[in-house]
């Protein structure tokens, strides 16, 4: 058996990674797209983790949630991706910089 | 065994507001092209019956129900009718900047009352997961509705930036409730409080781990400072009626979400969250307000002086008082009601290919029009706490709850910084009355109601300053 | 505790020497003439038209922003229909409730044309 510790271990990585990338990506929108996906599933690792370990499937259920919800959240992210890439041609990061003041 | 059936008499308003949106949605997909007044109808129609419905079939008492996912109180019930008449208004504001600027008029409402449906389930969840749900409906339309408008690439980078940082918002969320379920193992909040209460306070440390992300996710919503950056990119990238609907009745729901999260659900640890959030409440106070200052454009003052606010707001709640909840939630509610007439005001004067931007674009607005100038100047003298108005009287309120659990220094802290704060205001009221307009012609609201709703609106603020008994005691009732 | 995981471990190794093994061997006992003509890209015995790293069009990101939504609600289906039979009438009105509301977004997306091609 796997201990709880490295599961959450595992989320909490996954968790840093994609926070961190979605700090440092300069370039491509769609990895932040990617990251913010995988911070969901950072999440659902740590859920599924300890609903396991606490022998009740309340977290297994937030899950099914916590995946639609995603699923929801990541059309309405590629379609302002499509909004942004035909006003602009370009999904740069480091082209975000219209608003300032 | 078959489910049982859960009482479903507490949540008729939402499963109106749900019905009827998709009625909405519906009839104005298959309506013709003439027809399309029915959309607006329809949705001012759900958000009446939603506010007449929430009135009738509440009893006084608290009632949860959905297996305890929901609950039903005085807290929900008022926060409630407060989003649907604000929204309300926003819909009647904003009907002829639509029109105006062609944006989609089926999209633009259905996602309105989506939204609105989710800050609704939000304020009544009493679960994590309804909690979650409830969150993600009332932001995900947002982001849509920001991006609706296509004449400008600035709109969907506005909706890009709300969209990334609400969803690392919720991320940050999520992970905390996961680290508080792991402890205490339920995701209901009256038996997450039940189990923290029953803890000995050395195990603790994995709750505490949880808050810290939890009251980040909370601060990304509120837009407070260290979270606060997305606020004035996102007032000011999003078409002016938009920008109405996320500065409104987003701030109430918000104030649900400390209210559910942190005061209902983990009052064991109080000191730990007040701590914290008394840091972002400062530095929301402090930094909103001075780099409010050398703004020049209106959407993005008003957008820091929000940050500003819901610093001010967060004093209530760090008193961690019945008092001190009750006087934030005056707080959030008289400040959604200034903001409302604040931005509606912008948003209606947009029109003719202008769009007001710039604090400047008001000069000599008494000359061209003495009551929206009036209207404009109770606002703005509200905001900055100027007796007789609401905004003085929300912000004794917070300052009292404060000096009562003790922490002088913080309303001190607060008093200067809301004396800093008045200028800003106080300039946009100088810039209306004693600067020369650029243009003399007279200028007006496009349509009578708009004209009645404003004047409602801007003397609610005068009227509940003077007689603040009646909502005050409201939200005393609630806590 | 880890030892569950070994077999998982030996099939791993097995895999990279299957796999690594015969590029290796193909490397070395094959003969290799490269020149420019077997270099370049094969599209059936014609000179190549295009780079083949194009964009997508973007019609593809409609269906794949559709199909995403559809896709996911429908875990929903899974362990409902499992436990069917205990939930009763009031379990499966639910999720009728639920298939209702997405009708409700299929008919939206069909009478607005996101379904057609052209």
């Amino acid at each position: 058996m796997i201990s709880l510790s490295a599961y959450l271990s595992v989320g909490a990585v996954l968790f840093g990674i994609s926070l961190a990338g979605i700090m440092l990506n300069r370039k491509n929108l769609i990895l932040i797209l990617m990251c913010i996906e995988l911070m969901l599933l950072a999440v659902n690792t740590n859920f599924i983790a300890f609903s396991h370990y606490l022998k009740n499937n309340t977290g297994e259920i937030f899950v099914f949630f916590i995946l639609a919800v995603a699923a929801a959240e990541t059309a309405i992210g590629l379609a302002i991706l499509m909004v942004l890439f035909r006003r602009g041609k370009t999904i740069k990061v480091e082209k975000l910089n219209t608003l300032k003041g | 065994m078959p489910v049982q059936v859960p009482d479903l008499t507490p949540a008729v308003p939402q499963i109106y507001v749900l019905i009827m949106t998709c009625v909405t949605l519906l009839v104005s997909l298959f309506a013709s092209k003439k027809h399309s007044a029915w959309t607006y109808i329809l949705s001012q129609l759900t958000l009446l019956g939603a506010i007449v419905l929430t009135l009738l079939y509440f009893h006084h008492k608290s009632q949860v129900t959905f297996h305890g996912n929901m609950i039903v109180d005085h807290v929900s019930m008022l926060l409630t009718i407060f989003i649907c008449a604000i929204t309300f208004f926003v819909l009647l504001y904003s009907r002829d900047y639509i029109k105006q600027h062609k944006m989609p008029n089926t999209e633009y409402h259905v996602l309105v009352l989506f939204s609105t449906l989710g800050m609704m389930i939000l304020v009544s969840s009493y679960s994590f997961v309804s909690i979650y749900v409830g969150l993600e409906l009332f932001t995900l339309p947002l982001y849509a509705l920001i991006a609706l408008r296509r004449d400008s690439a600035v709109y969907s980078e506005a909706a890009m930036k709300y969209f990334v940082m609400g969803a690392i918002a919720s991320g940050m969320l999520l992970y905390g409730l996961s680290m508080i379920y792991g402890a205490t193992g339920s995701v209901q909040i009256a038996e997450v409080v039940k189990v923290i209460s029953a803890l000995p306070s050395s195990q603790h440390l994995i709750i505490l781990f949880g808050l810290v992300f939890v009251i980040a996710g909370v601060a990304f919503k509120l837009g407070a400072v260290p979270f606060h950056m997305w606020v004035p990119d996102v007032y000011d990238g999003s078409p002016n009626t938009v920008t109405l609907m996320i500065a409104t009745g987003p701030k109430i729901a918000a104030f649900g979400l400390v209210i559910r999260l942190l005061a209902e659900t983990m009052p064991d640890v109080q000191l730990a969250w007040s701590h914290a959030l008394m840091l972002i409440a400062v530095l929301s106070i402090g930094l909103g307000n001075i780099v409010a200052i050398v703004q020049s454009n209106i959407k993005r003052m008003l957008a820091y002086s929000s940050i500003a606010q819901m610093g001010y707001m967060l004093l209530g709640v760090i008193a961690g008082t019945a008092n001190g909840y009750a006087a934030a939630m005056f707080y959030v509610l008289i400040y959604s009601l200034m903001s409302l007439a604040a931005f509606g005001l912008v948003a209606m004067l947009s029109r003719d290919g202008i769009d007001i931007q710039h604090i400047e674009d008001l000069r000599g607005l008494n000359e061209r029009n003495p009551w929206l100038a009036f209207m404009m100047l109770i606002v703005m003298f509200s905001m900055a706490g100027i007796p007789p108005l609401a905004g003085f009287m929300a912000k004794i309120g917070v300052l009292e709850a404060v000096i009562a659990v003790g922490h002088v220094w913080l309303a001190a802290v607060a008093l200067l910084f809301a004396i800093v704060g008045a200028y800003y205001y106080i300039r946009v009221v100088k810039v209306m009355y004693f600067d020369d307009p650029l243009q003399s012609t007279r200028i007006d609201l496009p349509t009578g109601d708009m004209r009645v709703a404003l004047t409602v609106n801007g003397l609610s603020v005068l009227a509940l300053g003077i007689f603040p008994g009646i909502l005050m005691s409201l939200c005393q009732a609630a806590f | 505790m880890l030892t569950n995981y070994f077999p998982i471990l030996v099939f791993i190794a097995i895999g990279i020497a299957v796999g690594g093994g015969l590029i290796i061997f193909s490397r070395l006992i094959a003969p290799n003439k490269p020149n420019a003509e077997k270099l370049s890209p094969y599209e059936c015995g014609f000179p190549a038209f295009e780079d083949a790293r194009l964009p997508f069009d973007v019609r593809y990101y409609l269906v794949a922003i559709l199909f995403i939504l559809f896709d996911l609600e429908t875990a929903f289906f899974v362990p409902w229909a499992v436990v069917l039979h205990k939930i009763g009438l009031y379990g499966f009105l639910s999720m009728m409730v639920f298939l209702l509301i997405l009708v409700v977004g299929f008919i939206y997306e069909w009478k607005k044309g996101a379904l057609e091609w052209e």
